[in-house]
């Protein structure tokens, strides 16, 4: 199938993007890798009089050190982030779960910002980006702000990214010794999208697990924190991921679609979630 | 419409476009590189897998103004001079049947041994999930490709 | 037999060798002819624009708004097309009474399912025209719509034709011996219902079709990527009144069809037709999703099946009733497609009485034809289910169940129930050496293992024994079926001046290879090198008569008739060279592409030398006709019976419900086999599209009618991940009926896998009372089956989506009445 006809602008700077996507505002579409825009596009799900192309944008490539954060520019391409070495020292849990997006002819050209930023609740990357506390730092006409993961993600396939408004890079917070991580996908084939993902990381000392982030994919209309289990875990032994788990599912109201029915869902995300974080504790 | 100046298969082509023209599009209808199908609107099938800039990519999900300034190879430029290891290690181990998802799944399989050029039998499935076969059952493009490493098919 | 060695090719026995694909050069270089890659001069680019809804009044249709957009030539609703527009005809009524109510190529006032052609653009390029389809306007009326088919034959059912005043298409019968008798006399009957559910083939070309009017009397080439053009061109001729001759098809490089393109499409007709009326080429290149939607679709059938048994696990008889969706209109051969499996689910074995029943429905979905086995793969379905299911009942090892009802291999040649005659075959044989291959022992005892120490990870171990009827087909059984077409074979060869070995072959290979096999077939016929041999074929220009390629028929019909062409030419030759070597034809023996006087060394000719002569004609024997060629057109007796023994064993996550194939065995008998590598690659593909249909694909309706599964991101053809490494072998019994001594093998990996994994899934989850789970099998289909024995794992969780019996994942249905019905044997 065919797209429909758009205008189309390659950015040359964050500022020419932010101009221009003010300029057209609702009318506008930023193009990252156009990994999930285009086929959008060809089936005419997606109607944009203009697409800012911001691929090129130099200072939105990249991985980098900033004290105790890497910061991951939006364009980064999935295959990037895997083959960082930084990526994999600090943040293994995005290593980890980034090889399981999509193929890898995708990866080569879908983005880190643009999963994210298109916010798919079937997507890896969001609730990754939620276990790890990420920042989101957005462009606009007013300048830089930062947002935390937990207000990013605002409804089913919208974020705290304004139509006029641009992300422009990540950054993480550098997970130091004793952190393990691990990213549950159950999908039924290769191909198809996370029914469940577990993104789990758990930090444990003297033998206990004193911390632990664990962001769920697919459990509703936006990515979400298992906090329930979080809390639960906190203090407990390896013993206690059983239980813990249990709660992996509170508060969740999960889609039913082609995936799963909504308590297939919420089991999945029990079982799931005990195996994500009794891998990454180590257990 | 916007001016694109391209490498396809080492001859620079120069053209203007319209910006949704697909990459796949542009190849087959403007520098008839018709040696790349198109299977799919979604992007799963992979059929239309190109190189661009030496990375796989699927070109029904580029659009051509965005691959300008850079540089494809499609089956059609893969030979050079002589089969790549991979096209040959595809006729000898019966790795094709219809033929029509042997372009992409040869500049996947390209792809892989570059990256990976001694890839377990696990490693190739999962390198080459991208790309549907609806005929061979993968059994034999799985042999193929382990053929092509074993004779230095990363080239 | 599971690798294929390069050997040196011995130039007298080329058959039986794995000699590397002729037609992979161009395929491994991009130097293809897919129908898309065509361009001619001055050519336009059609779209249509489909029906969003699956039933529906159309009020108003306008489309002068596309003729306004930049680049439109013509925009057609079926209105401006009028006698035009034509009508898809089904070849198949089964019954007298079959109802079989027009097919418009483009919707004539009402629209039946989502996807019916409405209008037509003609434009310039691909992008006008798709840009332009947004410009027509069409009012619909929305008419209820009926997507289920228990919902279609209950009373009060909206129609799909109301003109027909019913949504039953037929009811078909068939039996042999009688069952109610063999019924009163069984200790058991036991009955089972199962769904075979809807497929779509997704051949990996989309269709694509050229059409270029080249005269002022209608005359037209198309360029279509089909299966069938020799059928086509007939189907064509009558469906538009252009004459046959005028007409000419061609199938260039066709990606894979698996019965998708074996059918006559709206499309080819309105192609056809407008090229004609605008004096210009055009062309049609289907999307993905289109393909998803319009491209017909295969299986859908709820099967309800019995047995009456000893308490031996004897069968006496067995009942099959069948209800077979039909979609919304009939495609070509659309009922008949059920039917072919009629004379299947006795499948190998003994009994004395079957008894058949199949009624054909309509409902507002997507039209169902042949895909991949046609009929065989759904009654070899629910012969090897039942078979599994009893032998679980019963307390059998159901590999003994099946040694105490099959045919055995000293009762060939032998006469079915179903009244077919099997010639040959061993399933002893393979059997014994699919065991060995499987370690079915060493399982076995694993699995018991895992069951008592409550393993959250069980295993399954399922059995398939099948066979099927391919070889399509003896012209006066499918007379006697109703079909309006023959199911013989052409086959020409020449021997060129230049000493080639022309093939021309009226089958139409799409992946199969038929280039290099034939090549195969005609250098041990004629005694020379297949470099030697070039095929012509898909051209109703180039190749006049053919019947095309379809039912694993092209080698044991066309195939066949290669080798009588063949040997005809041989006949002819002998005579010119027994003139030019002054000898008695009697007395010459031809041998490696030679004709030697016996007894004179040195005395000979060689084929090519005699291709000469008859060539210049200069000197050749009274009577004897110019030029070196033969034909033959084959019309086989018999179909042709493959078989083989499929074990699959599957891991299985009971927490999750993720099903994993850990081992899959099959051992094929199909007879003599031209080109092992080939014939690998056939079954490997055949068993991909079988598990696919166990484990991954499913086409799905909301109760709306609209697909849901309308583009492979929901309808999961699986990768190379998803799929295990295959373990196959082949025992070899040839057959007798034909001089190959071949049995086709395009079908069998496909018809006699989907048993065999969802046997090892039950097989796997029968410690927690399943007994049965739909499929696909899905994860949530078997966690819901072990934490609900009786639903069957239910239907798709997408609430509001169809569901078989009416089940919804909220309340998972309960059995439908299957198990074991006791009876006094003499009650």
């Amino acid at each position: 199938m065919i797209p429909a006809a758009f205008d189309y602008v390659r950015a040359g700077s964050v500022d020419e993007a932010v101009r221009v996507l003010g300029e057209r505002g609702e009318d506008a579409k930023v193009l990252a890798g156009g990994q999930s825009l285009i086929p959008l596009l060809r089936l005419r799900l997606s109607y944009p009089e203009v697409v800012v192309d911001v691929g090129r944008v130099e200072e939105m490539h990249g991985v980098r050190e900033d004290g105790e954060h890497l910061v991951i520019g939006a364009m980064t391409t999935h295959a990037e982030v895997i083959d960082s070495d930084l990526v994999r020292t600090h943040c293994g849990l995005l290593s980890e779960a980034t090889e399981t997006v999509a193929d890898p002819a995708v990866r080569h050209r879908g983005t880190f910002g643009g999963s994210l930023a298109h916010a798919d609740p079937a997507g890896d990357l969001p609730a990754v980006a939620l276990a790890l506390d990420a920042e989101f730092v957005i462009a606009g006409s007013g300048g830089r702000r930062t947002v935390p993961a937990q207000g990013f993600f605002v409804d089913y396939l919208q974020t705290a990214v304004g139509a006029d408004e641009v992300l422009v890079e990540v950054r993480l917070p550098k997970l130091g010794a004793g952190w393990g991580h691990r990213y549950e996908k159950f999908h039924r084939v290769a191909q198809s999208w996370a029914i469940v993902g577990v993104a789990a990381v758990v930090h444990r000392s003297n033998g206990s697990i004193d911390q632990a982030r664990i962001g769920l994919t697919n459990m509703g209309p936006t990515p979400l924190r298992a906090s329930a289990v979080e809390q639960a875990l906190s203090g407990a032994d390896v013993s206690g991921i059983g239980a813990a788990a249990e709660h992996a599912a509170d508060d969740t109201s999960p889609a039913s679609d082609l995936g799963g029915a909504a308590d297939y869902r919420q089991h999945l995300a029990r079982v799931l979630t005990r195996r994500a974080v009794s891998a990454a504790a180590g257990g | 419409m916007v001016h694109i100046s391209v490498t396809v298969d080492g001859a620079q082509t120069q053209h203007d476009v319209e910006p949704r023209l697909l990459l796949v599009h542009y190849l087959r209808e403007r520098v008839g590189k018709v040696g790349t199908p198109v299977g799919c609107d979604t992007s799963n099938c992979g059929a239309c897998t190109v190189l661009l800039d030496g990375k796989s990519v699927k070109s029904c999900s580029v659009l051509a103004v965005q691959a300008d300034g850079s540089e494809i190879t499609t089956i059609e430029g893969l030979a050079n001079g002589e089969w790549h290891p991979v096209q040959s290690a595809f006729k000898e181990c019966h790795a094709l049947q219809c033929g029509y998802c042997t372009p992409g799944m040869i500049m996947a399989s390209v792809d892989l041994l570059n990256s990976n050029p001694s890839p377990s039998e696990e490693e190739i499935r999962a390198g080459l999930e991208g790309n549907l076969c609806r005929c061979t059952g993968y059994q034999n493009i799985v042999k193929a490709v382990q053929t092509a490493a074993a004779q230095g098919g990363a080239r | 037999m599971t690798e294929t060695v390069e050997r040196p090719l011995a130039r007298e026995n080329s058959v039986g060798q794995p000699l590397r694909r002729k037609e992979d050069a161009r395929l491994v270089t991009g130097r293809t002819n897919w129908t898309d890659n065509i361009v001619l001069p001055g050519m336009l680019h059609m779209a249509v624009l489909r029906s969003p809804m699956a039933h529906a009044r159309i009020t108003r249709i306008d489309v002068s708004g596309a003729l306004q957009r930049p680049g439109v030539v013509a925009a057609y609703s079926a209105a401006d097309l009028g006698d035009a527009n034509g009508s898809i005809p089904c070849v198949w009524p089964v019954t007298d009474d079959m109802v079989s109510p027009p097919h418009p190529c483009l919707a004539i006032d009402e629209v039946r399912y989502v996807g019916d052609a409405v209008a037509v653009v003609i434009a310039a390029d691909r992008y006008a025209a798709a840009d332009a389809l947004e410009a027509i306007d069409v009012d619909y009326e929305p008419l209820p719509a009926v997507v289920e088919m228990p919902a279609a034959l209950a009373e009060g059912s909206p129609l799909v034709h109301s003109e027909s005043g019913t949504n039953k298409c037929y009811t078909w019968e068939f039996g042999g011996g009688d069952y109610e008798a063999a019924k009163a006399k069984a200790d058991r009957v036991f009955t089972r219902h199962y769904v075979n559910q809807r497929l779509i083939p997704m051949a990996m070309e989309p269709r694509a079709v050229v059409a270029n009017p080249t005269g002022p009397d209608g005359e037209i080439t198309l360029w279509s990527a089909t299966q069938i053009p020799h059928v086509l061109r007939v189907l064509l001729a009558l469906v538009t009144g252009i004459p046959e001759n005028k007409i000419r098809v061609i199938a260039p490089d066709v990606g894979g069809g698996f019965g998708s393109k074996l059918q006559l499409y709206r499309e080819e007709v309105l192609a056809v037709v407008i090229a004609n009326r605008l004096g210009r080429p055009l062309k049609w290149t289907e999307s993905r999703s289109e393909n998803a939607q319009v491209t017909h679709h295969g299986r859908d059938q709820l099967q309800e099946i019995e047995l009456a048994v000893t308490n031996e696990g004897k069968i006496l008889g067995l009942r099959v009733d069948l209800t077979a969706n039909m979609g919304a209109y009939l495609h070509i051969i659309t009922p008949g497609v059920p039917l072919l499996g009629a004379f299947m689910f006795n499948s190998i074995y003994k009994m004395e009485a079957l008894s058949f029943t199949c009624t054909g429905v309509f409902t507002n979905t997507t039209p169902t034809d042949a895909y991949r086995g046609a009929g065989r793969p759904e009654a070899t379905f629910a012969i090897e289910r039942i078979m599994d299911d009893l032998a679980a009942e019963l307390g059998v090892d159901p590999l003994e169940l099946r040694r105490r009802n099959w045919i055995t291999h000293e009762e060939f040649p032998y006469t079915t129930i179903a009244g077919l005659e099997y010639d040959s075959g061993n399933y002893e044989a393979a059997t014994a050496r699919a065991v060995e291959l499987f370690d079915y022992d060493g399982l076995r005892a694993e699995q018991k293992a895992r069951r008592e120490r409550k393993d959250p990870v069980q295993l399954g171990i399922g059995v398939s024994t099948f066979t099927e009827m391919c070889g399509l087909a003896p012209s006066r059984v499918l007379g006697s079926l109703k079909y309006v077409a023959g199911g013989w074979e052409h086959a020409t060869v020449r021997i060129l001046p230049t000493g080639v070995v022309e093939v021309v072959t009226g089958t139409s290979p799409h992946g199969q290879g038929h280039v290099t096999a034939w090549s195969q077939i005609a250098a041990d016929a004629l005694g020379v090198d297949p470099s030697a041999v070039q095929v012509i074929h898909g051209d109703t220009g180039t190749s006049p008569y053919g019947m095309d390629s379809y039912g694993s028929r092209s080698l044991v019909v066309g195939g066949v008739a290669l080798v009588q062409a063949a040997e005809r030419v041989v006949e002819k030759a002998k005579v010119i060279a027994a003139h030019l070597l002054e000898a008695d034809a009697a007395d010459l023996e031809y041998k490696d592409g030679a004709f030697n006087v016996k007894g004179s060394p040195g005395s000979s000719k060689t084929i090519q030398e005699v291709a000469f002569e008859a060539f210049t004609a200069h000197n050749l024997p009274d009577g004897v006709e110019p030029t070196l060629q033969a034909n033959s057109t084959l019309d086989p007796s018999t179909f042709s019976f493959p078989h083989g023994t499929h074990l699959c064993a599957v891991d299985i996550d009971t927490e999750t419900g993720m099903t994993k194939i850990r081992t899959y065995v099959c051992v094929d008998d199909i007879g003599k086999v031209i080109n092992p590598m080939i014939v690998e690659g056939q079954v490997h593909g055949g068993l991909a599209q079988g598990i696919a249909q166990a484990l991954f694909e499913e086409a799905v309706y909301d109760d709306a009618g609209n697909l849901v599964t309308g583009s492979l991101v929901d309808y999961l053809v699986p990768a190379a991940p998803d799929l295990p490494h295959f373990t196959t072998d082949r025992t070899e019994t040839p057959s007798t009926t034909n001089p190959l001594g071949v049995k086709g093998v395009g079908e069998a990996g496909t018809i006699a896998s989907t048993p065999a994994v969802v046997n090892a899934v039950v097989d796997a989850l029968r410690p927690f009372g399943v007994d049965d789970v739909r499929m696909a099998c899905t994860p949530e289909r078997v966690w819901r089956a072990i934490n609900d024995a009786g639903s069957k794992g239910g239907d798709r969780a997408a609430e509001g989506t169809v569901a078989y019996g009416g089940a919804t994942t909220e309340s998972t249905a309960g059995g439908q009445g299957d198990g074991i019905e006791k009876t006094g044997g003499q009650a």
